[in-house]
């Protein structure tokens, strides 16, 4: 079996979440790494990139790909699995943020809140946002296409002015202010003391732990739990319904599969991932800001499906660490451009950088309206471009390049 | 559940409830403008004109959307960013003789912008300002159509042929680049787009009445003869027949490829157009291209959706029901819908498209999609 892994014997092996024992292997070590990624190891230390993602620095941006890997894999059920396409990704996302700092976060004056425990506000967002979803859905499940586009569209308008009505500053705070956001700690009640307290540094295990690392561990722990879930729901009954409402509603109806109700299942899920990623996305900023939920995210989490490859669910997690990772990754190699001096690195460095000059084509002066551009704002049309040359020279994004890859291998030393 | 989605299935959307719903609220709504009419005539004149203003300006961005999305069959996100790049156009030329916006004259900054050297050559011509302002719009409408062209060429035609959601996803990438640069360009100080009416009116009975209501009507009703003129002639036609069918089309020997780069162009001067108009009441109070210009096309779209993504009619009446919807909502309906916010106007037009989706859901005019099992 070992030496022949497509030679499927029961249907039961095929629906496996990883077929082969190559595949099990190589997510095993990849969860590994993942774990141990923020301590200082003798191996992991020494893995390439790996190395410096464990630094505090890049374990805040690993922290923010795992709440984005969170969404991005809710609306992969939507729009990658079920072939509904929503550009309201970031409203129910802002739903949940909202619902949970509702819950969680801390009443006074200008604010209202509960300060119930994590075990409530977080499922809450979740559940908030899934209502959400399910009340729009008469609409919703009606359209298709770019009419759905558009009105999920207008939902996040619409939430961004609700942020910022006079309730609505009561629950997301004042515009441009935002609101403090409730800890991670987990806790029964409202007691003094944490179960598990993710807030301060602490020793877990046989390692010295950060607030940050734990974080980290706690977003991570989360991740893998709701990429097991959406897995699971992409392989079993409603997923498969799904799939084929996406590859033809009318001839999927007409074999039986209920459009209205799995269109609604896929609305609701995918808008509880999105409301947990939201409250996530908050609390990892301890600060909840209304505007923050705007088209922008909406449509990071499209290139997420995009870049990644939508419709199958390592698609997302490939995409979420590209889109959040490159733009840092780019900051990251300006800063080091600044640096360097004489060689290749410092001819470059006079060619594309500048402090404010004309010649050159990214600004480093720390204020810069205006032409030239800073590193930010061709970050973000380097966002743009991305978009637009995967969708032009690989619909099928990271993913697809990675079959291609594998089937070149596979098929070696020939070509078909 | 499955009680709910069969009852959803069966409901006719043409006739029954939904439309009595319609024929309901559009009686109440004509009986409240009878009253508001009777009560304070020179405030219900000037609030129509104001919505009749506003909707040109909607019918003219929703124009572009229906042009392209018949060539193409998909939305350009990017409509919003090409009526900035446009406006910006027109303020780079007009900035050499800023006399028609006192108080907002043109400032020189550091020079880093490729476009403060530039230098008008119809400044040299000279003639009066107005003409100087119209000959820039025109100028700037043919570059607004390069831009065009250069999109689609580059961005668009090699797509032709795949799904049309990564198309309309390809735009939004386009537009997330225009607001940079555009955005860019806006960022130290206002660019005034230099109309001759800046912010003035004229008073008619107690009614005060921007000039820009009436240049958006005049300049709304040209584009919508010229789209129907177009529609007429050899090339209108073949643009139809590429819309109805893209591969019978090419099999009669019509180039998909020029159809769709005149839609482009076509589009982009249309949102040049609605850029400028964008700029000005009763859109926005400022006369100059800001980073708020852009979002013109976030706003028309429930006009294009309303109307129906593939109608020229449907665009025309779209864009005024929601212009009428949004500039009375806030005019009368103010006082009672405190809980809604202040700004809440903005959020008609969304509301307004939601519920005539529920009824119709491809729009007033649009074409159901009919599908073969």
């Amino acid at each position: 079996m070992l030496g022949r892994p497509l030679l499927y014997t029961a249907y039961r092996q095929e629906a496996q979440m990883l077929p082969t024992w190559t595949q099990k292997v190589v997510f095993a070590l990849f969860v590994v790494v993942l774990f141990l990624l923020p301590f200082d190891l003798p191996i992991i230390s020494h893995i390439p990139v790996v190395r410096f993602l464990g630094d505090s620095d890049w374990l805040l941006i690993m922290a923010r790909m795992l709440v984005f890997a969170i969404a991005a894999l809710g609306l992969n059920l939507l729009s990658g699995v079920g072939g509904q396409v929503s550009l309201g990704h970031a409203f129910f996302m802002g739903v949940g943020a909202c619902a949970a700092v509702y819950l969680g976060g801390t009443s006074g004056e200008t604010t209202w809140g509960h300060s119930l425990p994590i075990w409530i506000w977080l499922p809450g967002a979740g559940i908030a946002a899934a209502l959400v979803g399910v009340a729009v859905s008469p609409v919703a499940v009606r359209l298709r296409g770019l009419y759905l586009a558009i009105v999920t569209l207008g939902l996040v308008f619409l939430g961004i002015h609700f942020g910022n009505t006079s309730w609505g500053r009561k629950i997301a705070g004042a515009p441009g202010l935002g609101r403090e956001f409730p800890e991670l700690d987990v806790r029964l009640w409202k007691e003094e003391k944490p179960l598990l307290n993710v807030s301060d540094d602490g020793h877990w295990l046989w390692f010295d732990v950060t607030d940050l690392q734990k974080r980290y561990l706690f977003l991570l722990v989360l991740t893998i739990v709701f990429a097991v879930v959406a897995k699971n729901l992409t392989r079993t009954r409603t997923g498969r319904a799904l799939q084929a409402i996406r590859d033809r509603d009318i001839a999927a109806e007409v074999m039986g599969v209920a459009e209205f109700r799995y269109k609604l299942i896929a609305f609701a899920v995918s808008s509880f991932f999105a409301g947990v990623s939201g409250a996530l996305f908050a609390a990892l900023l301890q600060r909840l800001l209304a505007n923050e939920f705007n088209l922008f995210l909406s449509v990071e989490f499209i290139a997420i499906l995009l870049i990644g490859g939508a419709g199958t669910t390592a698609g997302p997690l490939i995409g979420s660490f590209f889109v959040v990772m490159v733009p840092e990754f780019v900051k990251a190699f300006t800063a080091w451009l600044e640096d360097a001096e004489g060689g290749v690195a410092g001819l470059v460095s006079r060619v594309v950088l500048t402090e404010g000059g004309d010649f050159g084509l990214i600004n480093t002066a720390i204020q810069t309206p205006g032409w030239t551009l800073s590193v930010d704002a061709w970050n973000i049309v380097l966002f743009g471009a991305l978009i637009v040359v995967f969708l032009i020279a690989e619909p099928l994004g990271i993913f697809g390049i990675w079959v291609r890859i594998r089937n070149y291998w596979k098929r070696w030393p020939f070509s078909y | 559940m499955v009680a709910l989605s069969a009852r959803l299935q069966t409901v006719d959307v043409r006739k029954g409830a939904p439309l009595g719903f319609l024929v309901g609220a559009l009686a109440a709504s004509l009986i409240f403008g009878m009253v508001q009419l009777a009560n304070d005539p020179a405030l219900f004149f000037q609030t129509l004109m104001k919505s009749l203003g506003l909707g040109s300006v909607y019918a003219l961005i929703a124009l572009g959307f229906v042009l392209i999305f018949k060539a193409t069959q998909t939305v350009n996100f990017a409509q919003g960013a090409l009526a900035a790049t446009g406006a910006l156009f027109v303020a780079f030329l007009v900035q050499e003789r800023s006399v028609f916006s006192e108080g907002q004259s043109f400032v020189e900054r550091d020079g880093h912008i490729p476009f403060t050297s530039f230098s008008n050559p119809l400044n040299g011509l000279g003639g009066p300002d107005w003409l100087y302002w119209l000959m820039s719009v025109i100028v700037a409408m043919a570059f607004a159509a390069v831009v065009g062209l250069i999109v689609e060429r580059l961005a668009i035609r090699p797509m032709i042929g795949e799904p049309l959601f990564s198309v309309a996803v390809i735009t939004l990438g386009l537009e997330i680049m225009f607001r940079v640069f555009n955005n860019d360009a806006v960022v130290i100080e206002l660019r005034p787009v230099g109309v001759p009416w800046s912010v003035d009116g004229f008073t008619v009975g107690g009614a005060f009445i921007n000039w820009s209501f009436v240049a958006a009507m005049v300049a709304a009703t040209i584009a919508f003869v010229a789209v129907y003129f177009f529609y007429r002639s050899r090339l209108g036609i073949a643009m139809r027949a590429v819309a109805f069918d893209q591969e019978a089309a090419m099999a009669q020997g019509i180039s998909v490829g020029r159809v769709f780069a005149i839609a482009w162009a076509a589009g982009a001067i249309l949102a040049a157009i609605g850029g400028i108009f964008a700029t000005q009441p009763p859109v926005a109070q400022t006369v100059s291209v800001d980073q708020e210009t852009a979002n013109i096309a976030f706003r028309a779209l429930p006009a294009v959706i309303l109307g129906g993504l593939d109608s020229v009619t449907g665009a025309l009446l779209g864009g005024l029901i929601v212009g009428v919807a949004e500039i009375y909502a806030g005019q009368y309906a103010a006082a009672n819908t405190s809980w809604l916010g202040a700004g809440y106007p903005l959020i008609v037009p969304y509301i307004v498209m939601m519920i005539g989706l529920l009824v119709r859901p491809y729009g007033l005019f649009g074409t159901p999609e009919i599908q073969r099992v």
